[in-house]
């Protein structure tokens, strides 16, 4: 299914294009390319149209810049990420929470394959 | 085992976006909305392939297979094909040769048609209105801001890209990589090459020797 790049994904406005260098994406640690594929896969399996991911990015971008506030690219996508998320009800802000503090403090390590 | 404050301080915010990605794919993972299988496939599938890489592939193999060169000049689309490359908007490639005395470069004056199958992301500067405008009135000079500087025997063609035509530089492989193998010679190949802003670099110790 994900066989081909999206152009509608490859292919974002400036303003919130995906980090490349050569032309190839960049990925500064392995959690943003998991963010990454988690975003357009969800897209692909239809749970949204990437245009809400896309402006929720802008929207995202746009907000932390009036604020002058200098968060990286896909710090920004996560953030965008888990409000779609959430406001699609995929996911309760309780039990991101609840999970990413287990995850802290190194529970849940073993979780099923 | 003992957590020191090293680790905390080094990990820092990327650390806690970290684990809320981990966090968040779990949960989506549990869920069955997705599965680390289909996430990873995503990953690959933008990591390699929307890269100028398939186009460096393509351009070696034109170096290095007399034969196939002759099949992608005459048919771009069927011959990039062949090695398994190919968009899903339907639109045929040309493939465009440079030699020592023609220089080909692609521009799209209207918008910003790119050949991503083969060559990626568009850079900003090529959608950029300068350079959309400026390529084709004065080549020369906006080649020499790319850093290229061509003699005035060779003569440059500007080809200009649409919705159903999308353009590609073959670029001429640089002397003293004759001994160099495929993988090697794919990593001399650049974006910028390919839409012809460039030339292809032999290796610097090759080249100074």
């Amino acid at each position: 299914m994900a066989a081909e790049p999206d152009p509608r994904i490859a292919n974002m406005d400036e303003q919130v294009a995906l980090p490349r260098q050569n032309g190839e994406l960049v990925f500064a640690a392995p959690w943003e390319a998991r963010a990454f594929g988690l975003a357009v896969a969800l897209n692909e399996a239809g749970v949204y149209p990437w245009r809400d991911f896309s402006q929720g990015l802008a929207a995202e971008t746009a907000a932390l810049e009036q604020h002058g506030v200098q968060v990286s690219y896909y710090e920004r996508w996560l953030e965008t990420l888990e409000k779609l998320a959430i406001a699609r009800g995929l996911v309760t802000p309780e039990e991101l929470e609840a999970r990413t503090a287990a995850y802290a403090f190194g529970a849940h390590d073993d979780h099923t394959h | 085992m003992s957590g020191n404050h090293h680790d905390r301080q080094q990990a820092g915010t990327e650390s806690y976006a970290a684990l809320r990605t981990k966090a968040l794919e779990a949960l989506l993972v549990e869920k069955g909305l997705i599965t680390t299988d289909v996430i990873d496939t995503v990953v690959h599938a933008y990591e390699q392939d929307i890269g100028p890489l398939n186009g460096a592939k393509v351009v070696v193999r034109a170096w290095v297979d007399p034969a196939y060169k002759k099949r992608l000049l005459a048919d771009g689309t069927a011959a990039i094909a062949e090695l398994g490359f190919g968009g899903r908007e339907g639109v045929d490639m040309v493939v465009l040769e440079n030699t020592p005395t023609v220089h080909n470069v692609v521009v799209c004056t209207l918008c910003s048609c790119y050949p991503w199958p083969v060559l990626g992301l568009p850079p900003a500067w090529y959608k950029s209105y300068a350079y959309r405008s400026r390529v084709v009135r004065e080549p020369r000079v906006v080649l020499r801001e790319f850093g290229l500087e061509l003699p005035a025997s060779v003569e440059i063609r500007v080809w200009d890209s649409n919705s159903d035509m999308r353009y590609m530089v073959l670029p001429e492989r640089p002397a003293g990589t004759e001994h160099m193998h495929e993988a090697e010679l794919i990593s001399l190949v650049t974006r910028d090459a390919m839409i012809g802003v460039a030339k292809v670099q032999a290796p610097a110790a090759v080249a100074r020797g």
